[in-house]
């Protein structure tokens, strides 16, 4: 009896393991991600769309880098760094025994000629700007006689790179783990020149292998990666060419691992009602907000008491639930993943009575006519309509102008702009996990002219000169007061209303029965959608 | 002949010529900047001019065209804005796809149109004719993409009898052929039996079966060759039209032709893409053109040219 009970409970105890088992990494096996495009390049200087962000994340590093699934940084090809007192001079030692996919040791020198090459013009990279804090950026972009090496980035010895700033910037941490300045081979890209994008050799956790234009990419695993056990597939091969719906069939059929472009939102609440599927969906919070931007140039948009109005004219539930709830109400212009966004800041609630008191306060008793722009992609086209009936019961008649995001995009950044844009398709993603990267160029007084992406052409100086101040609070234990600035910063933009913020969209990628992985990395803020050098096959020999 | 073909060759440039000239001045006409789609969103106003210096965009149009043209005339149609690659290399490399589905798509096109318009013709007026009629009317008027959908639905996921996709042997150029056939077929149908039906009523055909020519014979032999002359003409529009892309199809069924290339160019502004992609296509219809009347004095020796 006493021997049955023991192997029954052993019995039971092995049972109760095994699901532990399953879903511990495994090293091995292969994944398809699918795209509708091919991607456009693999260059880390250049590439700087959603699709390839991850892709190149992948192939490439940088000195910093993020835990996985999460905003949190931590060093990657640095093993450490120090700060100096004033903020403005960063140390990096890099790690012991680092490799470039060709073989070659990667020393202090690549780092530099890596940022070199970001901020030269001539590389056209999109993100040169962002090294613009770094000594010697000046003299490296200027038209005359441009410098040839940036001289705030020394090389004291291999393993060590000094960068000297010139002025304290307390986001340069997440800009050393940003794509741009990514490290790169000097003799790989003086070989293949501009297509290096089509032939990338980097340091990340998977090597190139072969791109075949519009069809597919293939990577492998790069056995000399400096964290060890990373990352767990052996192979990884993105498909391009097709549509979402069509790859969704192929998902259930077995023959891919992951639609990259996400559910179509035809076949979103099948997929989420379906039994076999919804299991295999993971969800979680993006950096992102869907607003609608209103031109503070703009009569009668220039009154604040028209723009407090308009925020409080629009049904946010009811446009959440024209996504199929694929999104939360948003009540500030930072998305909730992000930090220094203020969990007690309630934003402006929906209520028309109070709207149409403050337009009759304002001048605007009988409202008036305005135009709303919007992309013209399904579900925007339909969010609009609603924004245009909301506005409509207190009393305003916006015309919506539906166009091609290029359209909407070069009206909005146009001098004068237009009235109202409604931002889905083209929302704010943040590039980094900064509350300065969502205000500097989408409502800071640089980005309110032409081409820029201030679509309200929003300039309040005084906001510009406190969000300078927070940025030189660089020090761990200036964290809490930079905090506090940045979440005052973004309480008075609120007061201001520039933007009328709706919702903030969740992602849903939806993924095969055999790849395992915590959720977050399917749904990884930064490596975004997926970070492939975490994800692994649970049918792994 | 010779000075037949030198004049069309003539005119074939300047039409090219005209071709990249509208375009290229198309691009600037449209209100859309594309240093704004490449540009970093936080980029400075200096960020921005400076790109645009690079790209050539801040000179005038007329400037950049001669730059553009330049260019082209050495063999270099230029780098993508935004992969930054040649574009020559990118459109060379969907042209064999394109090619593949071209010659796939016309063959069904002329498997399907013209048994059915040859069939229709004979029997003009019965019920069979108005039934293939309406199958032809279907064809014509069915979205591509609904088309191309059920085709996939039912052969690559449900039945598992073809591959769902993609570039490879004969079988994954099956569905995406058919779905274009159906519709090009509906057309050759109707051209097929109008074309018949003027012909079978002229006095040769009378003469033919007065000689006691079997029916095959005069069909076949006869009327076929005098009827078909139009469906060559349109065959040779239709290399001009599948060789500028078949977006639609190659989207469902992931073929990697250079009507995606094109799609997503436009989508970016990716200016030097939509010139090279509309060359090459401007280049192929001429080419089809005149493959179609050079062709045609060999099946009817009445037409001489000119």
């Amino acid at each position: 009896m006493k021997r049955l009970l023991l192997s029954a409970a052993a019995a039971l105890a092995l049972i109760a393991a095994v699901p532990a088992l399953a879903d511990s990494p495994k090293q091995g096996g292969a994944a398809v991600v699918t795209f509708n495009n091919d991607l456009t390049t693999l260059d880390p200087a250049i590439g700087y769309d959603w699709q390839n962000w991850s892709v190149i994340k992948s192939i490439f590093d940088g000195l910093m880098d993020y835990e996985p699934g999460s905003t949190k940084l931590r060093p990657d090809l640095a093993e450490s760094y120090t700060i100096s007192d004033d903020g403005q001079t960063y140390t990096f030692k890099l790690r012991d025994g680092l490799k470039f996919h060709n073989g070659r040791a990667v020393t202090s020198a690549d780092v530099k000629y890596s940022l070199e090459r970001a901020v030269s013009p001539a590389t056209q990279s999109p993100g040169g700007g962002y090294f613009s804090a770094i000594k010697g950026y000046d003299d490296m972009v200027k038209q005359d006689n441009p410098a040839k090496e940036l001289s705030g980035v020394t090389t004291p010895d291999d393993k060590t790179v000094v960068i000297s700033l010139t002025r304290p910037d307390a986001t340069f941490l997440h800009l050393m783990a940003i794509n741009f300045g990514f490290v790169v081979p000097k003799e790989e890209v003086e070989k293949y020149g501009a297509d290096f994008g089509k032939h990338p050799v980097g340091t990340g956790a998977f090597k190139f292998v072969e791109w075949t234009a519009g069809q597919k990419l293939e990577l492998e695993r790069f056995a000399d990666y400096h964290t060890k056990g990373v990352p767990y597939l052996d192979k990884l091969t993105f498909e391009f060419g097709q549509d979402p719906t069509v790859n969704v069939l192929r998902l259930k059929k077995g023959e891919v691992d992951i639609v990259g472009d996400g559910i179509p939102p035809a076949q979103f609440n099948e997929i989420m009602k379906d039994p076999s599927t919804k299991d295999l969906v993971a969800v979680g919070d993006q950096l992102h907000t869907g607003y609608v931007t209103l031109n503070v140039k703009i009569p009668p948009l220039d009154n604040v008491k028209v723009r407090q109005a308009i925020n409080m004219a629009i049904n946010k539930d009811r446009i959440v639930r024209i996504i199929n709830n694929r999104g939360v109400v948003a009540t500030q212009a930072l998305p909730p993943a992000m930090p220094g966004y203020d969990t007690a800041q309630k934003g402006y609630g929906f209520d028309p009575e109070q709207a149409k008191k403050l337009l009759t306060e304002a001048g605007f008793g009988d409202g008036f006519s305005t135009e709303l722009y919007a992309m013209n992609v399904d579900p925007n086209p339909r969010i609009a309509q609603a924004i245009q009936q909301d506005l409509a019961a207190v009393g305003i008649k916006a015309e919506i102008k539906s166009l091609a995001q290029a359209e909407v995009i070069t009206a909005g950044g146009s001098g004068q702009g237009v009235p109202m844009i409604w931002s889905g398709g083209m929302a704010w993603i943040a590039d980094f996990p900064d509350p300065a990267n969502f205000y500097y160029g989408i409502l800071g007084c640089a980005g309110a002219g032409e081409g820029g992406w201030n679509w309200s052409k929003y300039c309040n100086e005084s906001l510009d000169q406190r969000a300078n101040q927070a940025d030189t609070m660089v020090t761990a234990e200036q964290a809490a007061a930079r905090a506090d600035a940045w979440k005052g910063i973004f309480n008075d933009v609120l007061k201001d209303a520039p933007w009328a913020p709706i919702f903030n969209e969740k992602r849903f990628t939806f993924h095969s029965q055999r790849l395992g992985g915590d959720a977050a990395l399917y749904t990884d803020p930064i490596h975004i959608p997926v970070n492939y050098d975490y994800i692994f096959a649970k049918d792994a020999q | 002949m010779i000075r037949y073909l030198a004049k069309r060759a003539a005119w074939s440039l300047l039409i090219l010529l005209g071709v990249s000239a509208i375009t290229f001045a198309v691009n600037f006409v449209i209100p859309s900047d594309p240093v704004a789609l490449i540009a970093a969103r936080s980029a400075t106003k200096a960020d921005r001019d400076r790109l645009r210096h690079e790209l050539w965009l801040d000179r005038p149009v007329i400037v950049q065209y001669g730059h553009y043209m330049a260019g082209v005339l050495q063999g270099d149609l230029g780098r993508s804005y935004k992969r930054k690659t040649q574009v020559a290399e990118q459109v060379a490399a969907r042209l064999p796809a394109t090619l593949i589905l071209m010659a796939a798509a016309i063959s069904f096109e002329l498997l399907i149109g013209l048994p059915a318009g040859l069939f229709a013709a004979r029997r003009r007026g019965s019920s069979a004719d108005k039934t293939a009629m309406t199958l032809s009317f279907i064809g014509v008027s069915a979205p591509q993409f609904v088309t191309g959908l059920i085709l996939f639905y039912v052969f690559a996921y449900w039945l598992n009898l073809l591959p769902t996709g993609g570039f490879g042997g004969v079988s994954h150029v099956i569905l995406p052929a058919v779905t274009l056939g159906i519709a090009g077929g509906g057309w050759y149908s109707r051209m097929m039996r109008s074309s018949m039906v003027d012909v079978l009523r002229q006095d040769y055909i009378r003469t033919a079966r007065a000689k006691g020519l079997d029916e095959r014979s005069v069909v076949l032999v006869h009327a076929f060759r005098n009827a078909v002359l139009p469906i060559v003409a349109m065959i040779g529009l239709d290399v001009g039209i599948f060789m500028s892309g078949v977006v639609v199809v190659e989207q469902v069924y992931g073929w990697p032709g250079i009507g995606q290339l094109m799609w997503q160019a436009i989508q970016d502004r990716d200016i030097p893409i939509i010139m090279g992609v509309t060359l090459t296509a401007a280049i192929f219809i001429v080419l089809g053109n005149l493959l179609a009347d050079v062709i045609a004095p060999l099946i009817d020796p009445r037409i001489r040219l000119r």
